[in-house]
């Protein structure tokens, strides 16, 4: 039987002198060994619960949770693809979780393998010269990328560079980055087929632009055709090509970004290569220059004299640290272990597989939810509504509707110049048997959107809570018990 | 590798989309630049990866550990890694359609609950990416706040985050650090006093990098009186006895939040801890969530507030954080549920236990010393007759790793050792490490 | 209470009602319907001085947040409090409870550049 009711908190189901967990306790109270007005007063409020108690508790949130291992996820700019088990085993060898990163050098050999390791196989994949794995998340690298422009910048005496060039299309995590590293945003529209539109690249060129950001593909899953001329455009300029990476599922295995000129990116490694998303994090977003931004990597690096590998925590040129230590090491191995199972051969089915499937989406939704460019796409599609035929349903009721059905939804109402959109994307890891499953829901959702409304509005029905009011929750905050 | 289509899917597919080869879907891309070589190594099967990166393991030689600096190693139960991998935690997003995703979202209110129990402070967000960014956060709050510049802090902060503050206000004008003096291992509280005026904000870690416990009350007076705002770092295991953030009217409270059910993993993932008074909830950075209602009525939890954020505020957005360490804070939300307020009290008595003991022992011996006579947690600063660098050399020789050499961090305690003594060792441990020291 | 037909109006959709050379200023039932459930706003203080077409406040639901320009220039002389504890009373009464703050305007020919409701009604 299971009688859990499931939004009941841990701290409702406290009992107390209940506990999850004893340890041998101290001889001596606190009070002998540190001044009584150094010391808490009263008892912190958390739950007094069992271990068993916790277990359930827990076991049954996680019950409540649409997931990968779970269900179709197809989140458009998240790659949402399998994260392969093997990795989560060797993630939690005691080997690599119980060091500590001061530990001496010689008893970390294996920690420090593994982060040359990838950086050698980014290095690889992408044609860039050297990477840091220091940065926690994709915002977290765009922002070490701003850093490493400024700072060169810098060092050519060129300090009056502080504008970095967004188009419109961009994550907002790009503006916030460029405000976060002192620079100014200078935003440019898209052209009608939601590209860059060179005019506007080029009266948005300054001798004052440090750097161009470029999502490649675009957040609209279009390839920037005229890449490589941006490119020179933004070079010839003195400035820099940033490339966000947050695409890179589309391009893996068929081009390396430094052949598109690309001078830094940053690859989530959450997502291109498959490390767990966890709820939200941790991801890790590494950085990769071309040779001649090296020097302003953030510190420490690895570095390899062929038979040792060492910490460097020297460079005067470099932009310092932006997080403690070296990185998430636990993702960064589960990403080397993803690559290491790819070779030249087979690299390149990722990036074709996941085109193929947001193509099929794409082709099979089309009288549906047409896309908004109406051209091929890369590895997502981005559809809106025929408002016509559906005057009154909106794109969230869309969403709310799939979630009854049994599928996580697209992400929606990105990017912002697409009206009521949905960006779709099934990853190459999804096959034709469960795409059509979601294309057969997506249908029926569009009749039921044109005949019966009303049904879409209510929507969810089938989930653990009805459609929530996000107002009530941000006019009077509860936060916490 | 991990394609699901087959060849006869892919033929299907193609037939529907109206193309005859995937290479028609790619016309777009220069072909000069498509599909070049890639030099990578051979892929490996399942089996040959797991027999190849244990290998790879095996060259770590994990050493009984007695370093802390930013790091520490607590017993983690079993129960919280058996939760926290499970799929439907593992393997979700951000929580964006909440309705699916209620599991999640409750877990990190629980999270956000235990930590404002643990901080005594009012609001706690999502988590981030580790302590000295949540600092940096923290900061860069404060100086919108006060709509000042000057910000202080200790020579008695973590170098590392020292570091990362430098780095995240070097490409604006946001912030001008100043640095504090020390004397006898805590905040010089003349010179506090004299560096204050105009201030935003004091940065007060306690207990601080050489583990030396502050008088936060006193400090918290001081800054209060002109003006400032007090941001505290602190050991949350150590919330279990020691006076909390909140009890000396912290504004913001940040920490490292690994220790609380994250393994040590090489320092990272990490967990940033961040915590305020609820007057400052506007300008908390990333995820928050909150009580919500559902359309019947019911109790639901949101991600709320959103409104701060960059996917609505863009450049004008405080900071730029969107992924957060949210299975880090599920790690430290199972911890805390299965201490309870007893546990959490038992673990960090264990602690200061320990630590005292081994200082006990250690100076005993001749020719090492406490260096600074202060209040400690679980970490303390030995000035030894020998420099540190050579006694981790020896004491690493014989499985221990003996501590923190802070001849790193000033040339004037290169005799000194940073030592961090949890509740993971036992009366042998101890033991141990004291014979070994003597053989040196 | 500040009749909108007498109000003056930005492109950016705040009205200003004088009188003498006081402006009560707030945001149009235009923009609080786009705008929809305001869950928080931040006002100026009394004392602050807000420059015509400059921000003076911020305006947030659950899927935006807008800034407030000032329609004209001058010193913040009194806050309506009553907004920033119910954001709602806006959604209910943008030309009512719903006003924003009031401003001693330092150039009161600054509103003859406003707009009359029948101008700003073709706007929109």
């Amino acid at each position: 039987m299971n009688n859990y009711k499931h939004n009941v908190l841990s701290i409702e189901k406290s009992v107390d002198g209940r506990r999850g967990i004893k340890y041998t306790p101290a001889k001596k109270s606190a009070e002998q060994y540190l001044p009584q007005n150094m010391l808490r007063k009263a008892a912190p409020k958390l739950p007094a619960l069992s271990e068993f108690d916790t277990v359930r508790h827990f076991t049954n949130l996680s019950r409540l949770n649409v997931s990968l291992d779970t269900h179709f996820y197809p989140l458009g700019s998240c790659t949402m693809k399998y994260n392969p088990k093997a990795y989560e085993a060797l993630a939690s060898l005691d080997n690599f979780t119980s060091v500590h990163p001061y530990a001496p050098v010689d008893s970390v050999q294996g920690s420090l393998e593994i982060i040359y390791g990838l950086e050698e196989l980014l290095k690889a994949i992408t044609g860039l010269d050297a990477f840091t794995l220091q940065p926690s998340a994709g915002a977290h690298g765009e922002f070490t990328g701003a850093l490493i422009a400024k700072a060169y910048h810098n060092f050519n005496k060129d300090k009056n560079r502080t504008e970095i060039i967004i188009p419109d299309t961009a994550h907002g995590t790009n503006p916030a980055t460029a405000a976060m590293a002192g620079c100014t945003v200078v935003n440019i529209k898209s052209g009608s087929d939601g590209r860059v539109d060179l005019e506007e690249l080029k009266k948005a060129l300054s001798p004052k632009t440090a750097l161009l950001m470029l999502t490649v593909p675009n957040t609209v899953g279009i390839f920037e055709k005229d890449i490589k001329e941006i490119a020179k455009l933004v070079h010839d300029n003195g400035s820099l090509l940033y490339m966000d990476g947050a695409n890179l599922n589309a391009l893996i295995g068929l081009v390396k970004p430094a052949d598109l000129g690309i001078d830094i990116m940053h690859i989530n490694l959450h997502k291109t290569l498959s490390t767990p998303h966890g709820g939200g994090g941790p991801g890790a977003g590494a950085v990769g220059v071309v040779k001649l931004l090296e020097d302003f990597l953030p510190l420490p690096r690895v570095a390899c004299d062929g038979k040792k590998y060492k910490m460097m925590t020297k460079n005067k040129k470099s932009i310092g640290s932006v997080k403690t230590f070296y990185g998430n090491i636990s993702i960064i191995l589960r990403a080397y272990c993803y690559l290491r199972q790819f070779d030249t051969n087979t690299l390149k089915t990722i990036a074709e597989n996941s085109i193929l499937n947001a193509n099929y989406v794409r082709e099979g939704l089309r009288n549906a939810f047409p896309a908004f460019f109406d051209m091929v796409c890369m590895h997502e599609c981005v559809l809106t509504l025929n408002k016509e035929k559906m005057p009154s349903v909106k794109t969230l009721d869309i969403a709310k509707r799939l979630l009854d059905l049994g599928f996580h939804a697209p992400t929606i109402y990105f990017p912002l110049i697409v009206p009521e959109a949905m960006m779709i994307e099934p990853c190459e890891t999804e096959g034709k048997d469960s795409i059509d499953i979601f294309l057969g829901a997506m249908t029926q959702i569009y009749e039921e959107a044109v005949a019966n409304p009303e049904l879409l509005l209510k929507a969810p029905q089938n989930c653990p809570v009805k459609r929530i009011d996000e107002v009530s929750a941000a006019r009077e905050p509860n936060l916490r018990w | 590798m991990f394609n699901a289509n087959t060849k006869t899917n892919q033929e299907e597919m193609l037939k529907k989309i109206g193309v005859s080869s995937i290479k028609d879907l790619l016309k777009d891309i220069p072909g000069d630049i498509l599909y070049p070589q890639y030099n990578l190594p051979q892929a490996l099967t399942e089996a040959d990866l797991l027999r190849s990166v244990k290998t790879t393991a095996a060259k770590n030689k994990p050493l009984s550990n007695y370093i802390g600096a930013g790091i520490y190693e607590h017993f983690v139960p079993s129960a919280v890694n058996a939760i926290s991998s499970r799929g439907e935690f593992l393997t979700a997003y951000t929580p964006y359609q909440a309705e699916a995703s209620q599991g999640t979202l409750q877990a990190i209110y629980e999270y956000q609950s235990c930590i404002c129990a643990l901080f005594d402070m009012d609001v706690s967000n999502a988590s981030h990416y580790d302590g000295a960014t949540a600092m940096a956060e923290a900061v860069s709050a404060a100086a919108r706040i006060k709509n000042k510049k000057k910000v202080l802090f200790t020579s008695a902060l973590n170098p590392e985050y020292r570091d990362v503050l430098r780095t995240y206000f070097a490409g604006n004008d946001l912030v001008k650090f100043q640095e504090v003096k020390i004397k006898d291992g805590i905040t010089d509280l003349e010179d506090l006093k004299a560096n204050l005026a105009d201030a935003a904000a004091f940065i007060l870690p306690t207990p601080n990098f050489f583990g030396c416990i502050e008088d936060a009350e006193a400090i918290s007076k001081i800054v209060k009186e002109n003006g400032a705002l007090l941001i505290a770092h602190v050991n949350p295991i150590s919330l279990g006895v020691l006076a909390t953030p909140g009890s000396y009217n912290a504004d913001f409270a940040v920490a490292e939040g690994q220790s609380l059910g994250n393994a040590m993993n090489f320092g990272g993932p990490g967990l940033g801890i961040f915590t305020c008074k609820k007057e400052y909830v506007r300008y908390v950075p990333g995820r928050i969530c909150g009580i919500a209602k559902d359309a019947d009525g019911k109790r639901a939890f949101v991600l709320t507030l959103q409104a701060r954020e960059q996917h609505i505020r863009r450049e004008r957005a405080s900071s730029n954080i969107c992924s957060n360490q949210a299975l880090c804070a599920l790690n430290a939300a199972i911890y805390l549920t299965l201490l309870g307020p007893e546990g959490i009290k038992e673990v960090a008595q264990v602690n200061i236990e320990n630590a005292h003991i081994l200082k006990e022992k250690i100076t005993s011996l001749e020719g090492y010393s406490l260096k600074f006579d202060k209040p400690f947690f679980n970490e303390f600063v030995i000035k030894c007759p020998v420099p540190a660098a050579k006694i981790i050399k020896a004491m690493a020789k014989k499985g221990i790793s003996a501590g923190y050499d802070l001849g790193e961090v000033s040339k004037d305690m290169k005799d000194c050792l940073l030592i961090c003594v949890t509740e993971t060792k036992t009366a042998a441990d101890l033991d141990n490490f004291l014979n070994a020291l003597r053989g040196i | 209470m500040y009749d909108q037909e007498k109000s003056k109006f930005a492109k950016s959709h705040e009205w200003a009602f004088i009188e003498g050379d006081t402006a009560t200023v707030g945001i149009s039932d235009h923009a609080q319907h786009e705008i929809s459930d305001i869950v928080f706003i931040e006002l100026p203080k009394v004392g602050d001085k807000v420059e015509a077409g400059k921000r003076a406040a911020v305006i947030e639901s659950v899927k935006s947040a807008s800034d407030f320009y000032a329609p004209v220039s001058g010193e913040v002389v009194e806050i309506n409090t009553a907004i920033t504890a119910d954001p709602s009373i806006v959604n209910k009464s943008s030309h009512g409870d719903g006003w924003f703050f009031k401003i001693k305007m330092s150039n009161p020919s600054e509103a003859g550049s406003l707009m009359s409701f029948e101008d700003y009604k073709a706007t929109i």
